[in-house]
């Protein structure tokens, strides 16, 4: 063997070991605003699982000497984010309603962004007259803003509630992401189709399903997981504003949009902190699902366009 | 651009023609009963003969396919059917607010605009100074914090300002502009701060994607004054994706005006969906849907013919 061979051999080794040192670390040192979207992240979801153990009340405990409607409520010692119009805790209530929203966040962004890369991929895949027609039907589904799409769907599903989640909910929060997500990922899936090992998956006779899960949705899960944090972020948003609107989740699940619609409008001047707290919340939710989404398409995909 | 601007406009024909009869037949799939819904709110106990009574004088009773054809026949004519809450014709309906949501639309784009334009220009000229840390933070800010609890807080601001809240909109701007637009503005700022992030956003990202091109370099290089290099070679290039995320962002702005107009309890369009879908108005929530496609897809139509306007390898391409 001679020098030269082992030089190369020593570039090769470099080269493979150079993905594996993308570690956590490398991400928060990288990546600082990011990393702090995560520990936000972490942090609600900790609070969310542990509601019962972190929250100081019961959400739905009535304490109606603590009400601003008679004069009590603002922040104190007991309260320390003050209570609603119900004498009702509003740091309990947030920490709780951090379940309701990451809970339906999670579920739409995933359930959305799964079928959106399943259609996409397909799309891609089958081509011609097939592509042509998804892409057309996924045209028409992107002229509507993402709000009206989710309305209208709560007006064509009756409400569900399946163990304390609201499906129809996270349905009219999923479907305006699929759209979305299938025209990202055909347009990554495009490529990974013309590859050697596509054809050659072909030539061995496998089944189209086969092709599409086993060969290319492997190959998109950079995209995929890039666009399920933004779509995160976005869902809660979308989630808070239809609650706000009287067509979400409804009393006495404790949602952070819920906590801004209705009766509580009527203490824009007596007690600011009913409105205050909870927009803080989301904005907060939201913030650093954004953070961390922008940081890891940075980080895994610098060129994508979302 | 002749033969660019026919292709275009007549490509808008199929697309409303598919809305059209996507729409009646995905609403037609909701099943609460318009016709209940109604009866039980005035009260009272209704039988399945008042019921049906009702709904003979509605035409929902007819065969899906004579509704469908009803429906089609009536659309090149503006006529949309009746509400089936308030029985008023939908198209007039929808046309005596459509104002409000226009103007309130109008003037959160010109606002945003005017917002945008200095934030993303300074940011990306002083790109990594602690100014463009504070443009990005604000503008991320746009993006995260709700519309409806960002128009709360102007609420809460004016309340601790000027003590009451005047009913908003309820005054033409053609009959006292002044008052009108004193008014809308605290609205069109709930809507623009969210506009304004995004387009600021975008600005920031697309001149500094222009300023490492090749020709920026042999501008310098060349010894042109770096203004001139910027408004001239620069900013020129940066607007053509601007201009469309501001057309992009217009059209989607019927989202927005969706929860603001409830907050500042504005009679407008996104205030009439919302009711609609609460009171299962199937009708009314159809020519919404119908009137929303089709400003989106004029939208669409002006910012693609001012694009070709504006750069002219599109008007060539296939």
């Amino acid at each position: 063997m001679s020098d030269l061979g082992v030089t190369k051999d020593d570039n090769i080794e470099k080269d493979v070991a150079k993905p594996s040192r993308r570690t956590l670390l490398d991400f928060i040192r990288q990546q600082p605003l990011g990393s702090l979207g995560i520990v936000l992240i972490i942090t609600m979801m900790l609070a969310a699982i542990f509601a019962q153990h972190v929250a100081p009340f019961n959400p739905e405990d009535v304490d109606f000497e603590a009400s601003p409607a008679f004069g009590g409520g603002a922040p104190s010692l007991a309260h320390p984010l003050g209570a609603d119009a119900f004498g009702r805790d509003i740091l309990s209530r947030l920490i709780y309603g951090a379940r309701t929203a990451l809970s339906i966040g999670f579920l739409s962004a995933f359930f959305g962004c799964s079928i959106g890369a399943i259609i996409g991929t397909s799309s891609a895949f089958f081509g011609g007259k097939v592509d042509l027609l998804v892409q057309r039907f996924i045209d028409l589904m992107l002229s509507f803003p993402i709000i009206v799409l989710a309305i209208i769907v709560i007006a064509v599903f009756p409400k569900s509630v399946v163990l304390g989640v609201d499906v129809n909910v996270i349905v009219a929060i999923a479907i305006p992401f699929i759209p979305k997500t299938a025209r990202v990922i055909r347009s990554q899936a495009l490529a990974v189709v013309t590859l050697p090992y596509v054809d050659a998956a072909r030539t061995n006779g496998f089944s189209s399903m086969r092709i599409i899960f086993r060969h290319i949705l492997p190959n998109v899960t950079a995209p995929f997981l890039i666009l399920i944090t933004a779509f995160i972020g976005q869902a809660i948003l979308l989630e808070a504003s239809l609650s706000y609107l009287g067509l979400g989740v409804v009393e006495p699940t404790p949602s952070w949009g819920l906590m801004l619609s209705g009766v509580n409008t009527d203490y824009y001047r007596t007690a600011p902190w009913m409105i205050i707290f909870p927009g803080l919340a989301v904005s907060i939710a939201v913030f650093s699902f954004n953070l961390f989404g922008d940081s890891l398409r940075d980080w895994l995909d610098p060129k994508l366009k979302l | 651009m002749l033969a660019y601007t026919i292709r275009r406009i007549l490509l808008v024909i199929p697309t409303l023609l598919a809305v059209a009869v996507l729409v009646f037949f995905v609403l037609r799939v909701v099943p609460g009963d318009i016709v209940e819904i109604k009866l039980a709110a005035e009260g009272g106990i209704i039988s399945a003969e008042e019921i049906q009574k009702e709904k003979e004088r509605l035409g929902l009773d007819d065969p899906i396919m004579v509704q469908f054809y009803k429906y089609m026949i009536g659309l090149p004519r503006g006529d949309l059917g009746i509400s089936l809450w308030t029985e008023n014709n939908v198209s007039e309906e929808i046309m005596s607010r459509i104002g409000l949501s226009f103007e309130l639309a109008i003037l959160s784009t010109i606002l945003a605009v005017l917002i945008a334009f200095p934030l993303g220009t300074i940011s990306a000229l002083y790109r990594g100074s602690i100014l463009d840390y504070v443009i990005r933070i604000i503008t991320i800010g746009g993006i995260a914090v709700p519309s409806f609890w960002f128009g709360m807080l102007l609420i809460m601001l004016i309340l601790a300002t000027f003590g009451n809240l005047p009913p908003l909109g309820t005054i033409s701007i053609f009959d006292d502009p002044k008052t009108n637009l004193y008014q809308m503005i605290w609205p069109a700022l709930s809507v623009g701060y969210r506009y304004s992030s995004v387009v600021a956003r975008m600005l920031r990202s697309s001149i500094l994607e222009v300023l490492s091109e090749d020709y920026i370099r042999t501008a310098r290089a060349k010894g042109v004054f770096e203004r001139i290099v910027i408004v001239k070679h620069g900013m020129r290039n940066a607007l053509l994706p601007t201009v469309t995320v501001i057309g992009l962002e217009f059209a989607f702005l019927l989202g927005g005006l969706v929860v603001t107009e409830s907050v500042f309890n504005l009679n407008g369009i996104g205030k009439l969906f919302v009711d609609s879908v609460v009171r299962n108005d199937l009708n009314l929530l159809q020519g919404l849907v119908l009137t929303v496609a089709t400003g989106f897809v004029l939208v669409n139509l002006i910012i693609d013919l001012l694009y070709a306007a504006l750069d002219p390898r599109i008007r060539y391409q296939k």
